[in-house]
């Protein structure tokens, strides 16, 4: 006869941490924290330690200290008393400004080229891949100062227009001023403005909202959302009824009769620019620093991009354009229905990387003397102040923030797009 | 009665197909005049190219190739009757210092250190690109070589890269010694912890002692001497090699099951992905020696190496993570199956197959890098870029522009070009072999 | 595995390197070599030749004070800097001193803890514009546009500058010499500004240089030297007495070709005797040799030589001495007396 007992209750030993599988992967995770954590704190008493002996200690107070230098392109008000945080600002907006121009330059470039790549015209064919292979084999650094060397040296110094008989003369109707010191174009003016709307009171980070801007775009919103409605309920016919009501003249009218309408009732005409003094008054100054960084940026950004475009279109097999084509479709239905939708998945993902890369190398900037936050918080902030430690962490920081924002976004879009398997 | 039905018994000759359709006009119908659409682009296009080649060819035929100085190219310019400021380049400037360009500082005389370094390379990376052309036992020499080149570029005693090829035996038998008496996992920290000691506390005593003894080596050069595109390549070279390990383990960690390891990497790799090679490299000229213990001084170059190493682990990691997730699920089973443990799966099955996949990214990786060494010039390394301005601050020199942007960029071209037609081979090589 | 051999070569290269607790003068000794921080290149200044030496008049300091401290005046190191990475590269002791046309101004010596040990150039911001603008004077600027070096004093001065006097600008900053030249020759800037010696030298470059007029403003004092770390008297000494030397041995009138005879045969001046070390034992108490002095001359000549050599009159530079010569000629140059 047998009785059931209760096996040995298994005392806890050390040597379980490592050899008992239940314990050992918590026990690798502690040991692992532990290394980093000591790490870590190795590094802040080191940096302690070392900024004791220089006399120097930690501290943003700077930011708040006038910062002294002047910046040439300003989205907001900014002069040189204002404070260091403030130029800081005013950097981050101008890297804003080039890394979403750039994005979208970037992508009608790629798409281009790389629907052109794939063209059947032998030299077109050609030229876009001596383009690509041109952009992606040099060093994006040196097609920035080469851009900015060509814009410098191949267009007209302002003083070109002066004088009766004019070297260079205006482009476009007399409208655009193509200079080495950058473009002028011609600037929207409201007569009636509405104002500005003020924000963030006295505090370092206050801007002000153009709020004729601000309403035209809110009309526009509006109008593309009324256009939008009238989409659905054409389609919801089609579908009960098989016959398409034309609706483009209905959907091209809420968009464009509300705009019109805004913009003569703000009195919007156009400011164009004139040669005053040293330079061309009027008008909207681009700057060749932002144009060569713009220009730079995008035409090497857009040969990555184009090759993957090029490879998202040629991943698509030939039997789904044919199945589409056998289904009775039109060629352009069978891009805009069947390729591009399953183009779009293989492409936005890399996609989002170069957008990521684009915005990285916009710190380049310093290159050409556009002042972006490297230029100004991690460029004369740092060596007026020098603060190193605190202006190189903050700009990471920022930089990581701007990163992280455009992953999070993008992934958000992926997941959207995303081919729901089953 | 005749047999009325006509039946040709013998072919007609073939006839030559319509002289539009074939040859150089049926090839042009084809591929260039194929509608109005098309026709206009190819005229564009061909009048684009005229447009560029006539500009840029004139400028570049130009005899200044023996001038010593831009005025004296402006005189050789002048003297043909061409004036102006786009009347032909100044060759000069390159006949003076591509040598300059290409080995920065490094004392002439020892040149034949980095050019044999570089021919090396290839030795031992034979057996990684060519694997079916070399001997297999080369791969031995691949293994060494990252231990061989430091010593070759930057010279010093023969002791230094022996002693620490000899931290990697010592923990080797340290691990077969405590394996047999303990155990598995105690071996592994006991090798680790041989090694470190090995190489932070003994290594330098030993090494010291022994080229008292034998004073084998070559002479030293400082890394302030490296210039160039010596530096870009080397820069981008120990990054690319050191990263690779750091970042098979990164990307090990990433996809592993504990949450703290897992974190820890994703942390790293995030924040390394998310910044700008330009500020780690302000961290590595401003920021790195107060992280370091009070002292500490290591060059400029070194830090420089050492912030490039950890941006590249990062995209390292994110190349393997590709490759392991590649590589079919039924592999990592097949090897549970058998009864291997992590460590051994990985090593025997899983790494050598997802490393396979991963060499064209690891190669765009370090095109990447190559190209991005150019940003050293913006922290005052004297790389290709930052050389150029020092000769643009020579007086001979001052207002030379587009020869030495345009010799520089060829230089990349030619070298990133080489590499990623090579990578492409690589892919289209790999993916048969999978098929 | 590999991991923690990467951070052990590390550590142990760190520990190697890490020794520089001792004196400045000390570890300079025990190298065998002086780190001197330099410019990426400003002409006439400091900037590699075709076979990588260094030349110019800021490099011909760091040339002396080797000569003094070590013997030799080739046992140097130059390390490029720039503006942004100068300060750091002086303050962790990656460089022992820094002559890079550096303004001595009082946050720099107070706050950011540095030693400035005299002045090797006496400089002042000025304006350059092309003579066809027919601009006069400073004031007449309104609206232009001005090309800066960034990373200087110049923008802070250029800011003050035209906000005391009322009038708008448009600042381009640039990082060097060469593409603000390039930009200012092409007219993408009406104004160059800068320090008036940088003017004069990257004017001398132009193909046509009477095109272009230097203002009579003179905006800023830019007394330009070398400097070294706060703390550290020893070897601020030996780096102030080394370009005193140069500037003594001008006014005294030792020059590279006399100081053969001078120091072998010591003459009944005592202070040519003092410097030169045949009387007295100023080198011992610098921690040097007794022949100290005459190595610094005898690496480049004299202060006077060093400037007509790099930056005179003969010179693509051509500059002329005035502020810079000697107190008894009228100039700034007064170096305290050797006893």
């Amino acid at each position: 006869m047998t009785t059931l007992t209760d096996p040995p209750k298994e005392s806890f030993r050390l040597s379980m941490l490592i050899y008992d599988t239940r314990y050992r992967s918590t026990t690798f995770q502690v040991l692992a924290l532990i290394a980093f954590l000591i790490l870590i704190g190795w590094l802040i008493s080191n940096t302690a330690q070392n900024l004791a002996e220089l006399g120097k200690e930690p501290s943003f107070r700077f930011l708040g200290e006038p910062a002294g230098y002047d910046i040439n392109q300003r989205l907001i008000d900014y002069d040189s008393q204002s404070p260091h945080l403030r130029a800081a600002f005013v950097g981050l907006l101008n890297t804003l400004l080039v890394a979403v121009m750039g994005c979208a330059l970037a992508t009608v470039l790629g798409v281009t080229i790389g629907v052109l790549r794939l063209s059947k015209n032998w030299v077109v064919a050609k030229i876009m891949t001596v383009y690509v292979e041109m952009f992606r084999n040099v060093p994006v650094l040196l097609w920035i100062v080469l851009v900015m060397a060509i814009m410098i040296e191949t267009l007209p110094s302002p003083s070109a227009f002066r004088g009766a008989d004019p070297e260079a003369t205006l482009k476009v109707f007399d409208t655009v001023a193509l200079t080495n010191r950058g473009v002028y174009v011609p600037e929207p003016l409201f007569s009636r403005s509405l104002g500005d709307l003020h924000l963030f009171g006295n505090s370092a980070l206050n801007f002000n909202i153009s709020l004729d801007l601000a309403l035209l775009v809110a009309v526009l919103v509006a109008g593309l959302f009324v256009s939008g409605r009238i989409k659905h309920r054409a389609d919801r016919i089609q579908e009960a009824t098989g016959e398409r009501p034309t609706t483009w003249y209905l959907r091209l009218g809420v968009v464009v009769i509300p705009v019109v309408i805004v913009l003569i009732a703000l009195g919007f005409h156009l400011g164009y620019p004139e040669l005053k003094g040293f330079n061309f008054a009027g008008g909207t100054h681009m700057r060749n620093s932002l144009i060569a960084l713009w220009l730079a940026l995008s035409l090497y950004t857009a040969a990555f991009i184009a090759e993957i475009v090029r490879a998202g279109i040629m991943a698509i097999s030939h039997g789904q354009t044919e199945a589409a084509a056998a289904l009775g479709l039109r060629p352009k239905r069978i891009m805009n229905l069947v390729v591009l939708p399953q183009a779009l998945r293989v492409i936005i993902p890399p996609l989002i990387s170069q957008y990521l890369n684009l915005t990285k190398n916009s710190s380049l900037a310093i290159a050409v003397g556009y002042m972006d936050i490297t230029g100004t918080l991690m460029g004369i902030t740092l060596n007026q102040t020098g603060r190193e430690l605190e202006t190189v962490m903050l700009g990471m920081l920022i930089y990581l923030i701007i990163s992280l924002s455009i992953s999070l976004v993008m992934n958000w879009y992926n997941e959207r797009v995303k081919m729901v398997e089953r | 009665m005749s047999d009325l039905s006509y039946v040709r018994t013998e072919m007609l000759p073939e006839q030559a197909p319509p002289a539009t359709a074939v040859g150089i006009i049926g090839w042009m119908r084809e591929n260039l005049f194929s509608g109005w659409f098309n026709s206009i682009l190819t005229i564009a296009a061909v009048l684009f190219i005229y447009m560029v080649l006539s500009i840029v060819v004139p400028w570049m035929v130009s005899p200044t190739w023996e001038a010593t100085s831009l005025a004296n190219c402006r005189e050789i310019l002048a003297e043909l009757g061409r004036e102006g400021h786009f009347s032909g380049a100044c060759w000069g400037v390159i006949r003076e210092r591509w040598i300059q360009l290409l080995f920065g500082f490094y004392p002439p005389e020892l040149y034949w250190r980095p050019i044999l370094a570089f021919v090396l390379l290839f030795v031992a990376l034979a057996p990684v690109l060519f694997a079916e052309y070399v001997p297999r036992k080369l791969i031995w020499f691949s293994a060494l070589f990252p231990f061989l080149m430091p010593w070759m570029l930057w010279g010093g005693t023969v002791w230094n890269p022996i002693a620490v090829v000899a931290g990697f035996a010592i923990a080797y038998f340290v691990y077969k010694a405590v394996d047999t008496a303990v155990g598995s996992i105690a071996a592994m920290i006991a090798a680790v912890v041989a090694a470190i000691v090995w190489w932070l506390v003994l290594l330098g005593p030993v090494v010291a002692g022994l080229s008292s003894i034998i004073p084998l080596g070559f002479e030293v050069v400082e890394s302030r001497q490296f210039g160039g595109f010596m530096l870009s390549i080397t820069i981008g070279i120990v990054a690319i090699v050191v990263s690779l390990p750091l970042g098979v383990v990164l990307a090990l960690g990433r996809q592993s099951d504990l949450m703290i390891v897992k974190a820890i990497c994703v942390g790293f790799i995030e924040f390394i992905r998310g910044v700008p090679l330009i500020t780690l490299l302000f961290v590595a000229s401003t920021l790195l020696n107060i992280f370091l213990p009070p002292g500490t001084n290591f060059d400029i170059i070194l830090r420089v190496i050492i912030m490039a190493t950890l941006f590249s682990a990062a995209y390292m990691a994110e190349v393997v993570r590709g490759g392991l997730a590649a590589l079919p699920k039924g592999q990592y089973e097949g090897a549970d199956s058998l009864g291997l443990n992590y460590w051994q799966a990985q090593r025997l099955i899983i790494m050598p197959q997802a490393l396979k996949i991963s060499i064209p990214g690891i190669v765009s990786s370090f095109i990447g890098l190559f190209k991005d060494t150019t940003l050293v010039s913006i922290i005052g390394l004297l790389d290709p870029l930052g050389l150029s301005q020092g000769i643009r601050a020579d007086a001979n020199w001052n207002g030379i522009v587009w020869e030495l942007y345009g010799f520089i960029a060829l230089f990349f071209f030619v070298f990133c070009f080489g590499m990623s037609r090579y990578s492409m081979y690589l892919e289209r090589k790999l993916q048969t072999g999978h098929r | 595995m590999k991991k923690s051999v990467f951070l052990g070569a590390l550590t142990a290269a760190g520990l190697a390197a890490g020794a520089a607790a001792a004196g400045t003068l000390d570890d300079v000794k025990a190298r065998g070599k002086l780190n001197c921080g330099v410019t990426t290149g400003v002409v006439g200044f400091g900037a590699p030749d075709a076979n990588g030496e260094w030349q110019g008049f800021d490099v011909g300091v760091c040339r002396a004070v080797a000569a003094a401290v070590l013997g030799d005046a080739s046992a140097v190191e130059f390390v490029p800097t720039t503006g942004k990475t100068r300060f750091t590269a002086l303050a962790s002791g990656e460089i022992d001193m820094l002559a890079r046309n550096t303004t001595w101004t009082f946050s720099r010596d107070v706050d950011l803890k540095f030693t400035f040990v005299g002045v090797n150039y006496y400089d002042g911001q000025g304006f350059m514009v092309p003579k066809e603008l027919g601009v006069s004077s400073a004031t007449e600027l309104d609206g232009a546009t001005v090309c800066i070096q960034t990373g200087t004093t110049t923008e802070l001065n250029l800011a003050d500058y035209f906000r005391s006097n009322n009038i708008s600008y448009e600042p381009v900053p640039i990082e060097t010499n060469a593409e603000a030249q390039q930009q200012y020759l092409a007219g993408a800037c009406d104004v160059y500004t800068t320090d008036a010696s940088g003017l004069a030298a990257t004017r001398s470059a132009f193909e046509d240089p009477t095109a272009h007029v230097l203002l009579p403003e003179i905006i800023s004092k830019e007394p330009l030297g070398p400097l070294v770390r706060h703390g550290d008297n020893e070897w601020g000494d030996v780096v102030r007495w080394t370009l005193n030397a140069l500037i003594a041995a001008e006014e005294v009138g030792i020059n590279s070709a006399n100081i053969g005879d001078l120091s072998a045969a010591p003459g009944n001046n005592p202070e040519i005797n003092r410097i030169l070390g045949t009387e007295g034992n100023l080198g011992e108490m610098l921690g040097l040799s007794a022949d100290w002095a005459k190595n610094a001359i005898m690496a480049g000549g004299n202060y006077g030589e060093l400037f007509e050599k790099n930056i005179g009159e003969n010179t693509p530079v051509g500059l002329a001495r005035g502020l810079n010569a000697q107190w008894t000629n009228g100039g700034l140059l007064y170096s305290p007396p050797f006893r």
